[in-house]
């Protein structure tokens, strides 16, 4: 079991908290002058992305994760599970629902997503940062309309809904942020 | 230490905080020069080291006259030691600005090599050197930091404030269920320890410290007699260890004593904190003969403080770390 001590400790640094892979957002060292020294933590859990504080005496050692992100290309989903491929060795792994987690519905096919594994097995899968999307279903908009303003919701060939201006149309394929959900533009 | 060469070799303290903290180091010699204290040098290399489990020596080899075949030295983390030999040889009040050297400490407020001011007064004791250090403190801040009155607390008061226990009675179970009440993770092998004077740490450091010193300077006293170091213990219940440890906007600044001056006290904690070393793996260090004959030939009645000179220039900066006022911190050494 390979372990890191709290002097390795640094942003970015892969250890397991709780059962669970982390990645160390703050390391503080404290240390009152006559007394004994504490690394206090601030962890990310990979899964969740909830922040967790956790304080450790210096010295102390903790389970490194074996934890790796690579680069995916989404290829389809039979249901239960997501099927991706690495683009550079062909290899195929599939992610199961608690992997992809809401992001299914900004997954399409060919896009290059980043997939975390632990151990070998997907934990999580990040969408790009952007993705272009069909409207499949919105309602007919005010003719003339271009402000923008007010909008209206849309759903997308992969099932996002998402608030377009009262312009866009259905069969229109526009640019989206799969961080905040919002409409970027028109393609 | 990892370091990017093409752009590391700039300090990483602005010119202006260098500028600033050159003028706070001549109003510290003015001040003393305005009080007769003497300045002195000591030095940093020595046989001997301090057996302090907290502290961590570093150490080198000096290999040439009188040592053909080499030999350790420690790099001092504090001059303390010197400074009292040559109290003891009559120097009268003294004060040294240098660095000193702390092995495993690096942090927003640590760096292994840090600047330190630390200075002795013969016949006060640590609450007439409490005030004199406020002293020191307000006329250095001066122009750039306003401060309300300062405080006098006993170590007792802090955790009485903040947390309702007694810090001189609370046992590791008492702290623990505070520490877990207030939102701290402790691992559990942290939860297994059952020695008091880690708990109390744990709580100083993360839920008192942070609050003490709020644009004043928060003097703490009376520490338990666990934690007296090199402070002397007055008798009763408990007995009290005469430190104070001085706090501003939640950053220690500064540690005092009223100096022990009994040797064979003095013998007996260098034997305790040997045997502490070793029971937590820690290698030996030699104690300092030195100091032990120095006590033996007699200390006069007197108090001592050492001071973070970094710390006081963050203060005065208004930096959030120690990188921020030091040319060039270990990363980039």
């Amino acid at each position: 079991m390979a372990t890191y001590s709290t002097n390795e400790f640094k942003a970015g640094l892969k250890v397991m908290i709780d059962g669970y892979p982390g990645a160390i957002v703050e390391n503080e060292f404290v240390k009152p002058g006559k007394g004994q020294a504490f690394n206090r933590v601030k962890i990310r859990n990979l899964k969740t992305g909830r922040i967790i504080e956790r304080t450790f005496k210096s010295g102390d050692t903790i389970e490194a994760a074996d934890v790796v992100d690579a680069e995916m290309q989404y290829l389809y989903s039979d249901g239960e599970f997501w099927h991706f491929m690495n683009p550079e060795t062909f290899e195929q792994l599939a992610a199961d629902a608690a992997a992809v987690g809401d992001n299914t519905k900004w997954l399409k096919e060919q896009d290059v997503c980043i997939m975390t594994l632990w151990n070998g097995v997907p934990i999580n899968v990040e969408p790009p940062h952007t993705v272009t999307l069909k409207i499949v279903e919105t309602d007919p908009g005010v003719r003339g309309d271009t402000s923008g303003g007010g909008g209206k919701p849309a759903t997308l060939e992969t099932g996002a809904v998402v608030r377009v201006p009262l312009f866009v149309q259905s069969g229109e394929t526009i640019k989206v942020n799969t961080r905040t959900g919002e409409y970027i533009s028109r393609v | 230490m990892k370091s990017d060469a093409s752009s590391d070799w700039r300090p990483s303290a602005t010119l202006e905080v260098l500028r600033l903290r050159a003028r706070m180091l001549e109003s510290i010699r003015a001040f003393f020069s305005a009080r007769a204290v003497l300045e002195v040098e000591t030095p940093a290399l020595s046989v001997a080291a301090t057996p302090d489990p907290a502290l961590a020596s570093l150490t080198t080899r000096y290999t040439g006259p009188g040592a053909p075949h080499g030999q350790t030295l420690y790099l001092h983390t504090s001059p303390e030691f010197a400074m009292k030999r040559l109290l003891a040889a009559g120097a009268g009040s003294i004060y040294q600005i240098c660095k000193v050297f702390r092995d495993g400490e690096t942090g927003r407020q640590h760096n292994p090599e840090f600047t330190m001011l630390e200075w002795y007064r013969i016949g006060m004791d640590h609450h007439q050197l409490m005030d004199e250090v406020a002293e020191l403190v307000t006329q250095v801040l001066a122009g750039n930091r306003q401060l309300h009155p300062s405080e006098k607390l006993s170590y007792r008061e802090i955790f009485e404030r903040r947390l309702g226990i007694d810090p001189h009675t609370a046992t590791a179970a008492d702290c623990a269920q505070i520490a877990r009440a207030q939102g701290i993770a402790i691992p559990a092998d942290l939860l297994e320890h059952h020695d008091v004077a880690i708990w109390r740490d744990l709580l100083l450091s993360h839920l008192i410290e942070p609050e003490l010193g709020r644009d004043r300077l928060t003097f703490v006293y009376d520490y338990p007699a666990s934690q007296a170091s090199l402070a002397r213990i007055r008798p009763g219940l408990p007995p009290l260890a005469e430190r104070f440890e001085l706090y501003l906007n939640g950053i220690e600044l500064a540690n005092g004593f009223h100096e022990l001056a009994d040797v064979s006290e003095q013998r007996t904690r260098f034997e305790r904190q040997l045997h502490a070393r070793a029971a937590s793996g820690l290698p030996p260090v030699p104690p300092d003969q030195h100091l032990l004959a120095a006590l033996a030939r007699g200390l006069p009645d007197c108090s001592g403080v050492a001071l973070g000179i970094d710390r006081l220039v963050m203060l005065a900066a208004g930096a959030r770390s120690i990188q921020e006022v030091v040319a060039f911190p270990v990363d980039r050494a």
